[in-house]
């Protein structure tokens, strides 16, 4: 499937660039046309992978956090959060709801939610190393603007 | 993010209004509880009428008053949901705590 376009940003694991992160995300998919509710998902979806570099991966320090967004042919947009923080031991008991590790104040729903809007979720991680998280969604019936494959 | 609270003997109010992220909701969490704590009120609203934007740190902070709510014996209610927040509410299964009023077609 063709790449229409790409981007990247880093940042520090500062919370104040959870709002930056979903904002630099809609900013970059909005050439594709996206509704409204697409555009809140996908903001939603990325605040809850950058959260948890902020809150998990770099627990106790601040770490480099870098998003990629791909936009693909028929609407299909595939996002990467990437930390080289702490690493999650048990993936698939980090993304059951309602675990955490965050204390009483987080939910523990972030997986949860993405894997709600998304249409695919996955989680690459090795302990002492970082965390990847590929975010997949196609937006639906969109064509691409004309001047985003050039 | 711009929260304004009213606090009386019977209740305490808090308009949240913007966007409730984890970053926002350390703050947002702060200021209700100091006004919830210095009573506590028999009733803690929150009205998100004023809210565009939420993720999970939103439920969280939910959850986190609505145990607050619980150890003084008081209630919490959560009004004015608007339509887009609700899909991250029902993955966290808030609609089915009691606790969510008046959302925007109860208005119409």
């Amino acid at each position: 499937m063709t790449k229409l376009n790409t981007m990247k940003v880093t940042f520090p694991s500062r919370s104040a660039n959870e709002s930056f992160a979903r904002m630099a995300v809609a900013a970059f998919v909005a050439q594709l046309d996206p509704t409204v509710e697409e555009l809140s998902d996908l903001r939603t979806a990325v605040s809850e992978a950058v959260t948890n570099c902020i809150v998990h991966a770099y627990r106790d320090r601040i770490g480099p956090v870098t998003v990629t967004a791909d936009l693909y042919e028929g609407g299909r947009v595939v996002i990467k959060i990437r930390d080289k923080g702490c690493g999650i031991s048990n993936v698939d008991q980090a993304m059951e709801p309602l675990f955490t590790t965050g204390g009483e104040e987080r939910a523990g729903l972030g997986f949860a939610v993405m894997q709600s809007l998304m249409d695919r979720v996955r989680v690459r991680s090795a302990v002492g190393k970082g965390t990847t998280v590929t975010l997949e969604r196609r937006l639906a019936s969109r064509e691409p603007h004309r001047d985003a494959g050039r | 993010m711009p929260l304004s609270l009213e606090v009386t003997a019977e209740q305490v109010t808090a308009w949240l209004s913007g966007e409730i992220d984890h970053h926002a909701a350390i703050d947002l969490r702060r200021q209700i509880d100091e006004a919830v704590l210095a009573g506590p009120p028999p009733l803690l609203v929150l009205d998100f009428g004023g809210v565009t934007f939420m993720d999970s740190s939103g439920i969280g902070l939910i959850m986190g008053r609505y145990r607050l709510m619980q150890e003084s014996g008081g209630r919490l209610l959560v009004r004015q949901v608007p339509r887009p927040l609700r899909k991250v509410m029902k993955v966290s299964g808030l609609d089915k705590l009691g606790v969510l009023e008046g959302t925007e077609e109860a208005k119409r």
